[in-house]
């Protein structure tokens, strides 16, 4: 059960990779990207999901992937043209194709209409969109061939999955020679599943050549002495065949020969070919180098593109000469390539241990230099060479395992495509996704924290961002807006950009809504770039009707919150009438924060430098009593209360002088701004954090611990906690029995 | 392991001790990871006293109990010579301020006395049971109340 639920889980993450391809692929031919090799990739996406889906039962899922590949394979075969109108709808099925898996991974039976409705409509739009097939050949220069050919193809799709099976004895007759490698059964492949799958498509007979055989002592258990002979009769083409053998090309020897072509007109066609060579690596065998003729046909079929270009070569070398071709995009074959050259799933809990382990080794380098340091030893070069050469060791061994832990964002921008899709169709708008620095990598927590927050911010973009398509025209702008979303590295993190070309902020009304809401005095002087960030505000949306779309109750205060919980910031920049661009930038991992380093009555403490706005020394006039206990500050004019965070700590039971210490200016998540006044200020560096929860509990005002460099422990500053606390009572907290 | 020095019915189990004051005690060695100098902890906002902070072993954030203020004696002073032995109580590990570690014994369980009724709290909450080596009286700790039970209390 264990082992199945394993498996099961195998599967589930596979399809969501299938899926980011399905969607990349779609995507690019809706762009106009009609090559082989990315419809293709497509086809395999959809495909495997259904492999995969029939082996776990999935009905509602292998039913819907079946549909969606027929019509795919259409346009594979090039009997469909993949107009944008199709692409269109074939990109809402594979949305649906991933609700379905979502659902079945969660084990739901949810709706099947929005299935059933996309599957009727790619089933009409495929049927209406068969004849003009004709033009698109005769454009293609015209393969007769080619369209006799798949003349049968066209029929069999208008009979269901049980048709299929129910194979009249007539048709064509194809004997498959098919001899596996030990690889084939390396993988896991089994040959009775190839037959079962051959003999949904007709009636088999399969003889098994044992003729190969050793005797019992000189057998090799791992080595293949078997093949088969299987003779099929079958309504379907060649294709259909070659697709039951389309996981296994490369790990066996494979014939398959049409002995009886299709009963209708083609037989001009294949007649004289008879011996048709076609598929698998067969180009070693001598056969397939014979007649051109042959070749031409055998490459046409395989690939389904009919450019007449094909020479009388050998049937492999035209098959990848073509694909090479196809692959004119070096940098997508490259990065494919790269994506496919071996790579490994490892345990989640196995990578953290490794991190831990190296956040420990680098701990320790520190320590064992500051030891050497005090032993004075440093003077002899050979010892300070050493250390340099350890720390440089230490550093890369731990940027090495950080990166293990990253994740390109891509998928994550795979995702908010589908949101542009389903927002531009709600507000009736024209939108295009422009996505850059998609390879960029971050910590995998990271990017799944980040799903929500950039939703958000995605269809903010969409709904309110981007005019409505009339708007647009009037103010001289394209009629499709444009929304792009572009990660870079910078400095040891990655900023992640939203922007819309729409038409910008609309200060005035975001003040007055400010105003009205009595979020801010109706006399205040705001400058631009402070109006622009009262949309952070919480309690503040700007849409004037509550749209379905953006307006759940979740402001552009939640993103905030949710992205400094990241230790993130986030900023606007907008441009009337050229749009406006959310920038976040992000920590690349969680596993280490950047703080200050402060002593509190002779404890150490680190505080996030995310929450912190600016470190001030407080001068007599500007520190007041307000009231027996409280103080406050004055910062240009306004009062901020002061937080003695030794006092609430319980690390002191007296206020300490304000004008002994400093002041760090912070800004909580609900945007409240207090003064925190530590002792002194030590450092400022990143620090890998420790839980306190693991073997002790939560402590109110602390966060997490870490460890520094001298290999003592440090507490790190929880600024919300303390701030709330203080508010709820301005007593000091006394130590809990 | 050892040879146990008294045959009796009951499975034998063996047991460090160590001393608070002129006291001694015990903990199950099972229960225990490993024994180590004492090092200066980092105080815990608002902790309770016995909970001396926390210390750095290997990258684990290991809380440190006083043991003799946790079991009602005077605070430990704590000097180089002290020792922290750690330990196991379900799936957090903790540390043990103690004076010093005496002795590894090994005992048949059924030696395990019950606690004399004294009318202590502490030794009702904290001892588990007594047992006699020579002229000595050792009580088993009872690791699981050792700790505070801090999570509870913070939610």
């Amino acid at each position: 059960m264990d082992a199945m639920q394993a498996i099961r889980e195998t599967f589930f993450q596979e399809c969501e990779e299938q899926l980011g391809e399905l969607e990349t692929g779609l995507l690019s031919m809706l762009e106009g990207d009609t090559d082989t090799e990315t419809v293709n990739a497509v086809f395999r996406a959809v495909h495997s999901i259904k492999g995969g889906a029939g082996a776990f039962k999935l009905d509602r899922l292998v039913r819907f992937a079946h549909g969606f590949e027929t019509t795919l394979d259409k346009i594979r075969n090039e009997t469909l043209a993949p107009a944008p109108a199709l692409m269109k709808v074939m990109l809402r099925a594979a949305d649906v194709l991933a609700d379905l898996v979502k659902e079945a991974r969660e084990g739901i039976a949810g709706d099947d209409t929005r299935a059933k409705e996309l599957l009727g409509e790619l089933q009409v739009l495929s049927a209406s969109e068969a004849p003009p097939r004709k033009s698109a050949d005769d454009e293609d220069g015209g393969d007769p061939f080619q369209e006799l050919g798949f003349q049968p193809l066209v029929l069999s799709f208008d009979g269901e999955e049980g048709d299929e099976s129910a194979n009249a004895p007539s048709g064509r007759l194809y004997r498959i020679a098919f001899k596996p490698k030990p690889e084939l059964y390396y993988k896991g492949n089994e040959t009775s599943r190839l037959f079962r799958e051959l003999a949904r498509l007709g009636s088999v007979r399969v003889t098994c050549e044992t003729h190969d055989v050793p005797t019992l002592a000189n057998l090799d258990p791992e080595a293949v002495y078997l093949a088969w002979t299987l003779e099929l009769r079958s309504e379907q083409d060649l294709t259909a065949v070659q697709e039951v053998f389309e996981f296994v090309e490369g790990n066996c020897d494979l014939t398959i020969e049409t002995v009886i072509a299709p009963p209708e007109a083609p037989a001009a066609a294949e007649a004289p070919a008879p011996g048709l060579q076609a598929l698998s690596d067969s180009s070693q065998q001598p056969a397939s180098q014979a007649d051109p003729t042959k070749e031409w046909v055998a490459a046409d079929t395989q690939e389904g593109s009919g450019s007449g270009a094909e020479g009388p070569a050998d049937g492999k070398a035209t098959r990848d000469a073509a694909k090479n071709a196809a692959k004119a995009d070096a940098a997508n074959a490259a990065n494919a390539a790269n994506s496919q050259q071996g790579t490994i799933r490892v345990d989640l809990d196995r990578v953290d241990r490794l991190i831990n382990l190296v956040g420990e080794l680098v701990i320790n380098q520190a320590m064992l230099t500051q030891r050497v340091l005090e032993a004075g030893v440093v003077k002899i070069a050979s010892v300070s060479s050493g250390l340099d050469d350890l720390e440089h060791l230490t550093r890369e061994i731990q940027e090495s395992v950080m990166a293990i832990r990253a994740q390109p964002v891509r998928p994550l921008f795979q995702r908010m495509a589908r949101i542009v899709r389903e927002v531009a169709d709600a507000t009736g708008k024209s939108v295009r996704l422009k996505t850059e620095g998609e390879s960029a990598e971050v910590d995998r927590t990271v990017i799944e924290r980040l799903a929500d927050p950039l939703t958000h911010m995605i269809r903010n973009a969409v709904d309110h961002g981007l005019e409505k398509p009339e708007a647009r025209l009037a103010a001289g702008k394209p009629e499709q807006g444009e929304v792009r979303l572009s990660a870079a590295h910078k400095s040891g993190r990655v900023v992640i950009e939203v922007s819309d070309d729409g038409a910008g902020i609309d200060r005035p009304r975001v003040k007055s809504i400010a105003i009205k809401k009595g979020l801010i005095p109706p006399d205040v002087q705001l400058t631009d770039g402070e109006i622009d960030n009262l949309l952070f505000l919480p309690g503040f949306s700007t849409a004037e009707t509550v749209s379905s779309i953006s307006g759940r109750g979740v402001g552009m205060d939640v993103v905030k919150r949710s992205i400094q919980a990241l230790g993130g910031r986030i900023s606007i920049s907008s441009r009337p009438g050229q749009g406006s661009t959310f920038s976040m930038s992000l920590p690349l991992t969680l596993a280490v924060l950047d703080g200050m380093v402060v002593k509190v009555a002779d404890q150490t403490l680190v505080i996030p430098l995310t929450t912190i706005l600016e470190t001030l020394k407080p001068k007599q006039a500007d520190v007041h009593g307000l009231g027996p206990d409280a103080q406050v500050i004055g910062i240009r004019g306004g009062f901020t209360p002061l937080i003695d965070v030794a006092l609430s700590l319980g690390f002191r039971h007296t206020r300490s002088d304000p004008l002994a210490g400093v002041a760090l200016l912070i800004e909580t998540e609900g945007g409240v701004r207090s003064a925190l006044m530590v002792d002194a200020i030590q450092d400022q560096r990143q620090v890998v954090i420790k839980s306190l929860e693991a073997n002790y509990g939560h402590v109110e005002g602390i966060a997490a611990a870490t460890i520094l460099g001298d290999g003592r422990i440090a507490l790190i500053l929880d600024a919300d906690a303390i701030v709330a606390a203080s508010n709820r009572n301005s007593e000091p907290m006394l130590a809990a029995g | 392991m050892s040879e146990l020095p008294v045959k009796t019915n009951g499975a034998a189990r063996e047991y460090i001790t160590f001393r608070i004051g002129s006291q001694y005690f015990c903990v199950d060695i099972m229960s225990v990871r490993e024994i180590r100098g004492w090092t200066p902890a980092t105080a815990l906002p608002r902790a309770p006293g016995f909970v001396r902070g926390v210390i750095n072993l290997r990258g684990i954030v290991l809380p440190v109990i006083d043991l003799a203020e946790r079991l009602g004696f005077y605070p430990a002073e704590p000097t180089p010579r002290h020792v922290i032995i750690v330990a196991q109580t379900g799936r957090q590990i903790v540390g043990l301020l103690v004076d010093a570690v005496s002795d590894i014994i090994a005992l048949p369980s059924d030696k395990v006395q019950a606690t004399p009724d004294v009318g202590s709290e502490a030794a009702h909450s904290f001892i588990v049971g007594v047992m006699a080596i020579d002229d000595r009286m050792i009580s088993l700790v009872a690791l699981d109340s050792i700790m505070p039970s801090v999570s509870g209390e913070a939610a």
